[in-house]
């Protein structure tokens, strides 16, 4: 038992925290959110090489295997960033695809996804009812439960005008939400389906808690370094102990949804995954409640950079699994109804 | 990174669940804020160290096991999941304890240790004082040296478990013309029956006597319980400061079992809709609480110190507990109003409602992170 990240995945953070800061992602989240993909686009291309969306794909599709510690690191630090785009959903689709009863899909799709060259977005059951960035993906999949489970997919190019001028707008402009289009063809249907898409979700989830948590850890950065040098009576507002209990409490909240996510990396259980996506997103949405009430007016505009975190931290909240769902899996899921130690430190672990 | 463990520890968890399978009492014992639980939770520890499970961590030459942190993490966890009743020599075993491995002598450690393994000699804490709490550093009773040790003198207050404790430590004021509050302190022990000690038991919010006021005269104290160099009390005291708020005072495993009587609860009551996400939160916070504290485990055995880390630990596990059993109060309905409610649930809520306020409290945790963990200016308390 050795519960820490190992030098490797520090440097794997390390090298995506560089990327992600000499390539000014706030321009970049921005001009996606103006429906401008372009710099967004070449940005995966450098998340890709570093080899971000190969961690859900098997080695035999040029992906790297399941390598789930590795992708959450990799989540905290797009979320820290803000990066824009459907990475959670391609991360989901690879894992998908990787089921067994999917390998002439594998053999089609995931090499595109490993190496950044498809942009995937997807639906599935226990997800929203949008697709994100609908308008932009390569390839859009969505599994719907006629049939026993019947996986579509409608792929590329078309009509991206008429696409465009469907696009609903997210409480976070850089995520743009479609209804899954008509039409397409159905790539598989049955029990595999269902079991994939359960998979795939919690991917989904493991994913959305990593960047929710990096999200929350950079409204947390800003709104610190922000009170310490904004004055109000003569002192840094960051002098105030009501001030200072505040951003206490996010930390703390931000602290204790770590653990749950890498755990849950480790686990890949579903109930686990839940609890991390709860509390990760929580801490997230309280410390952007935090961020905006400390900056003040400042925090109220679109124009300031802050905003893109404020936003997404509401956002993700509601992605892949309400609060409320996510509460239910924990207590419906794995774990609870065993006794004793079984529960979260029993023979899973041991 | 992994969350595995090794087949000696999954071994060790087999043993320890195997022995508290057989031992483990089959009913709640009464209080142990009252005469008589507190009698019974000492057969109960005496029981626990007669096969060396009382204090497992120890070096074997104290009664202990030495097995380490990650096995303690593990004994902890079995022991709460079977049920097993609260431990009344808990002062002493994490507070007192840790300071003597740190900064005691040999031979203290050889005098003290065993018999507060076995339950024999419980320990109370003798650090607050009317006008210091959190603001410990004020502290004004005194040590004055006289031949071959010192006498004690003034008033020391909520000293949990005092109403029927044995023995009490705490720090002193040696030097009292210091330029700075927090030098010239000197951490002793004491014995609670020695002539000069009169002990006021004080009720807790239920009328239980869980702690006393300590009202000392010229309390004679050899040499020989003196814990680190006179004067140093200080930074004796903090070693132990650390690790009340950090590993030891609440060990997850008891949170591990607490959420997991709740979850059961909720589902054999049918699965209550309005306290649903209050459960659940309280199931992910034990987890969240479990996998924080083997991180912070990972860390310490790496060789990295507690530092402030352990005041996140301090402000989550209190109010946690509060939650925890505010959720299994309004669960309980009615019934949630009653003392002895079912599953031990009042009483420990009594219990969780200290929380905040001991162990320096929450507000002064929050001003650590914020200065010492964000790096915020210092501002007015």
């Amino acid at each position: 038992m050795r519960f820490l990240l190992d030098d490797e995945q520090t440097a794997f953070a390390r090298s995506l925290d560089a990327l992600l800061t000499a390539a000014d992602t706030p321009a970049v989240v921005r001009a996606w959110g103006a429906g401008d993909h372009a710099a967004g686009r070449a940005l995966w291309s450098r998340i890709a090489e570093l080899g971000v969306f190969a961690l859900a794909v098997p080695e035999a599709y040029e992906g790297v295997g399941a390598r789930p510690v590795e992708l959450a690191v990799a989540f905290v630090e797009l979320g820290r960033h803000g990066v824009p785009g459907p990475v959670v959903e391609t991360v989901a689709a690879g894992a998908l695809l990787s089921g067994p009863g999917f390998a002439h899909l594998a053999k089609r799709f995931l090499p595109g996804v490993a190496s950044g060259e498809t942009v995937v977005t997807v639906a599935l059951p226990g997800g929203g009812p949008y697709v994100l960035d609908g308008d932009v993906a390569d390839v859009e999949l969505s599994v719907c439960r006629d049939g026993g489970g019947e996986l579509w997919v409608v792929q590329g190019g078309g009509d991206r005008a008429g696409l465009r001028s469907r696009v609903r707008r997210s409480l976070d402009p850089a995520r743009r939400l479609v209804l899954p289009r008509p039409g397409g063809q159905v790539l598989a249907a049955g029990p595999q389906v269902v079991a994939g898409a359960a998979d795939a979700l919690c991917w989904a989830r493991l994913a959305t808690a990593a960047q929710a948590l990096g999200v929350g850890l950079t409204l947390l950065d800003r709104t610190v370094a922000y009170v310490k040098q904004r004055s109000q009576f003569g002192v840094p507002v960051g002098s105030f102990q009501a001030v200072r209990h505040r951003l206490a409490d996010a930390k703390i909240a931000l602290e204790f949804a770590r653990p749950l996510v890498f755990g849950a990396a480790l686990t890949m259980d579903p109930a686990d995954v839940a609890a991390a996506k709860v509390a990760a997103c929580e801490a997230a949405y309280t410390t952007a409640r935090t961020a905006l009430q400390l900056h003040g007016a400042i925090g109220y505009t679109a124009e300031y950079d802050l905003s893109l975190w404020l936003t997404k931290a509401r956002a993700l909240r509601s992605a892949w699994g309400s609060p409320g769902e996510c509460r239910g899996v924990v207590l419906g899921g794995g774990g609870i109804a065993h006794s004793g130690a079984d529960f979260g430190a029993g023979d899973k672990f041991g | 990174m992994d969350l595995t463990y090794s087949p000696a520890d999954q071994a060790f968890r087999a043993e320890a669940r195997a022995w508290l399978d057989a031992h483990v009492p089959a009913g709640p014992l009464p209080s142990l804020e009252t005469e008589e639980g507190f009698a019974v939770h000492r057969a109960w520890e005496a029981e626990l160290a007669a096969d060396g499970w009382s204090v497992v961590s120890w070096p074997v030459a104290y009664g202990g096991r030495d097995c380490g942190l990650t096995r303690w993490l593990v004994f902890e966890e079995e022991y709460w999941a079977a049920g097993a009743p609260g431990r009344v020599g808990q002062n002493g075993v994490s507070l007192l304890a840790p300071t003597l491995f740190d900064h005691g002598t040999e031979e203290q450690r050889a005098r003290v240790l065993p018999p507060m393994a076995r339950g024999e000699v419980v320990w109370a804490q003798a650090w607050s004082e009317p006008e210091a709490g959190s603001d410990l550093a004020s502290l004004r009773s005194r040590a004055v040296r006289t031949d071959g040790g010192w006498l004690l003198s003034g008033q020391k207050t909520w000293s949990s478990r005092a109403a029927f404790a044995d023995r009490a430590f705490g720090l002193f004021r040696s030097e009292p013309d210091m330029p700075k509050p927090h030098q010239g302190l000197t951490y002793l022990m004491f014995d609670l029956r020695a002539q000069g000690v009169t002990v006021r038991p004080i009720g807790r919010l239920d009328g239980k006597p869980a702690f006393a006021e300590l009202f000392l005269d010229e309390v004679f104290v050899p040499d020989e319980d003196v814990i680190g160099e006179p004067g140093q009390g200080w930074r004796v005291a903090m070693s132990t400061a650390g690790n009340e708020r950090g590993l030891t005072l609440r060990s997850p495993g008891r949170f591990l079992a607490s959420a997991q009587r709740l979850a059961a609860l909720w589902h054999e009551r049918g699965r209550d809709p309005y306290t649903r996400d209050r459960v659940a939160d309280a199931v992910i916070g034990a987890r969240a609480y479990q996998l924080f504290t083997y991180a912070a485990a990972s860390r310490f055995l790496d060789g990295e110190p507690l530092g402030p880390e352990s005041s996140l630990n301090k402000v989550f596990w209190s109010e946690y507990d509060i939650a925890l059993h505010e959720t299994a109060l309004d669960l309980l309905g009615g019934e949630g109003e009653l003392t002895d409610a079912e599953g031990g649930w009042g009483e420990g809520y009594v219990f969780s409602l200290a929380g905040p306020i001991y162990a320096g409290t929450n507000e002064i945790q929050r001003d650590i992170i914020a200065e010492r963990l964000l790096g915020l200016p210092r501002g007015r308390r």
